[in-house]
């Protein structure tokens, strides 16, 4: 297994982490932009030196400053897919996947007969003399991923795999690359700043701000039960905290909450954007069942496609999610005053 | 039509501009017409089937070959030093390491001497040990077109690595390489433009080469009399000789520049 303890100052960020992965598990390190993912995966690599901590693949110490212990990028078990996916361009695609072969010695004829069944089995055959300039991002991103694993590595980084594709070869690539990785035995761990990348592709995750990991777990269990505003915000659920008494949840701004849970005291509760409904007038909802109604004003607008996630402002700020249709039917703009309306039997609480 | 306006209107200079550069073209090329109105071309097989000529035309092209091969052996490690490695007086080893473009190379010849001469500061324990003699000797040509013409290479090849990102580095090291296969497989190959580009500036600094060549290598026919010394001294014995020798040169050089000029510095200018 992959046993990373992990601190490493980098600029103004500290990094400060533990990760654990099992083989043939794919752990997603979920963030923003500038949390300190890639950070952590450099240091995984060999690519950057740890300040203090540990981190062991199959009980081998490669890195730990107060042992003295090293182990540079190349003697490492550890293959890497960057962001851009890097490839050389003055060599053929075959070659490119035949670079790490070579470079541990293999002679020219196997490295190259290996680098070929590597580019079958990720179905690149026949792009093999190609330069990897002619090839479209997927194909790029296939060879990257070859080429990072016809070395055989123990443990497998992948750095943002997704990001430097366009959005309409994204999910094709993303249903390719979910089959790839399931045939490596490995460790993996990829670093992404989308759930959605994280939800496709990996059984475990774990949230990372500011260096630090601050909720891990199966992905619907993080979704489903965000410990903190920043997860909650990341994973695109609404979250509220306060406490808890005869069914009814009141938050550290007043606004009051009616949940279905017979517990008592501080709670989490969670609102999915997709049960919010929204409405102009409050008669609207006089014969209907929610039990919950808030009044607010139209933040911000923001369309998904079909879908439009409106911010709303007020005691309870929230976020909800409805169909374009609704949207147009309802003639919201922003700063428009506006009810927003949830069924007890829709928040989900838990302990905090 | 109206996209062809908008198009002319994009490429036309202003006229002092242009006026200004036809001026610089000119300056260049009238010299080269000079020569080619005043050169004995009835004679001109004479001239050049001359076996002085012949000689030091031979004894350029080894003596700058050379020059460009030690100057790519040297040159490349230390563009490579100056470009990745942080160390205290790296500007100063790297302004020592190109003073000799600027300076004129007459000082550079006298200040070999001083070094590498029989009475040298090193030249003695050379001659001492080895019996090594370098000034006088077609290697002291070679010593001497080297001295001037690697600055040339080191400064586009360091400007070359620096352009280089280093995250492919980053990348072979992942997949296994040591720093001299990465070296070897990923960076020659990337600075490759670079590095012709360098060699070739290299290449005609050395065959041009005079004033180092004279005060370190002397003038002898034969041993150390390049091209460019023997129209020197042609100039004042046989002067129509020294325009075919000047024509030569310029026609070897004029030749390799055009040749390798949009193969290997249109190249370049892509990568950017």
């Amino acid at each position: 297994m992959l046993d990373a303890i992990v601190r490493r100052a980098m600029g103004s960020l500290d990094i400060d982490a533990h990760l654990a992965v099992q083989p043939g598990e794919v752990l997603a390190l979920l963030g923003p932009n500038g949390a300190g993912k890639s950070t952590l995966l450099r240091c995984l690599a060999g690519l950057l030196a740890i300040d203090a901590g540990t981190i062991r693949i199959d009980d081998v110490v490669v890195d730990d400053p107060y042992l003295d212990m090293f182990v540079t990028p190349e003697q490492r078990p550890v293959g890497m897919m960057f962001q851009d996916h890097l490839l050389f361009e003055h060599m053929s695609v075959l070659e490119n996947v035949a670079f790490g072969l070579r470079a541990r010695g293999d002679d020219k004829a196997t490295a190259r007969r290996e680098a070929g069944e590597w580019l079958e089995r990720l179905e690149l055959a026949e792009f093999a003399k190609q330069r990897p300039a002619a090839l479209s991002g997927g194909q790029s991103q296939r060879v990257a991923l070859a080429r990072a694993l016809a070395r055989g590595p123990r443990v497998l980084l992948l750095d943002e795999p997704l990001s430097a594709l366009d959005a309409a070869t994204r999910a094709t690539v993303r249903r390719d690359l979910r089959r790839h990785l399931a045939s490596f035995p490995g460790m993996r761990v990829l670093v992404t700043h989308d759930p959605i990348d994280a939800y496709a592709l990996a059984d475990r995750v774990a949230v990372i701000d500011k260096g630090v990991i601050v909720q891990e777990g199966r992905l619907d269990e993080v979704t489903s039960h965000p410990r903190s505003r920043f997860v909650a915000d990341l994973v695109g659920v609404n979250l509220v905290r306060g406490t808890l008494a005869d069914g009814v949840l009141i938050t550290a701004s007043g606004a009051r909450v009616v949940i279905a849970d017979e517990r008592r005291g501080d709670v989490f509760a969670v609102i999915r954007p997709q049960a919010v409904s929204l409405h102009r007038h409050l008669d609207d909802m006089d014969s209907s069942s929610p039990r919950n109604m808030w009044a607010g004003q139209v933040a911000d607008i923001d369309l998904q496609g079909d879908r439009a996630r409106v911010g709303i402002s007020g005691a309870l700020p929230l976020t909800a999610e409805i169909t374009v249709a609704a949207l147009t039917a309802l003639r919201l703009a922003a700063g428009d005053e506006v009810w927003a309306s949830a069924k007890a039997t829709d928040i989900d609480a838990y302990p905090t | 039509m109206a996209e062809r306006r908008v198009r002319d209107t994009r490429t036309r200079l202003p006229i002092p501009v242009v006026a200004l550069a036809i001026v610089a073209v000119l300056f260049f090329a009238l010299p080269l017409v000079g020569l080619l109105w005043r050169a004995p071309w009835s004679h001109a097989w004479t001239y050049l089937s001359d076996h002085e000529t012949l000689t030091a035309l031979r004894l350029s092209l080894i003596s700058s070959l050379w020059a460009t091969a030690l100057s790519v052996l040297f040159g490349v490690p230390l563009a490579w030093l100056l470009a990745r490695s942080e160390f205290r007086g790296r500007s100063l080893v790297r302004a020592l390491c190109t003073l000799s473009m600027v300076l004129p190379p007459v000082v550079g010849g006298v200040a070999l001497f001083f070094a590498l001469g029989r009475r040298g500061l090193v030249g003695q324990w050379l001659d001492h040990w080895f019996g090594i003699r370098l000034p006088f000797t077609l290697a002291g040509v070679v010593v001497a077109q080297t001295f001037v013409a690697m600055p040339f290479l080191i400064i586009t090849v360091e400007a070359a690595l620096r352009q280089l990102d280093l995250r492919f580095d980053d990348a072979a090291r992942t997949l296994g390489a040591s720093r001299w296969y990465t070296f070897r497989r990923v960076t020659l190959p990337a600075i490759r433009p670079a590095l012709t580009a360098g060699a070739v500036l290299a290449w005609a600094r050395a065959l041009g080469e005079f004033g180092a060549t004279v005060t370190f290598a002397g003038n002898f026919p034969g041993t150390t009399q390049t091209l460019p010394l023997a129209v020197y001294l042609a100039l004042e014995s046989n002067p129509q000789q020294a325009i075919m020798l000047a024509l030569l040169l310029i026609a070897i050089s004029f030749g390799v520049l055009v040749g390798l000029r949009d193969r290997w510095f249109g190249r370049v200018a892509e990568l950017r």
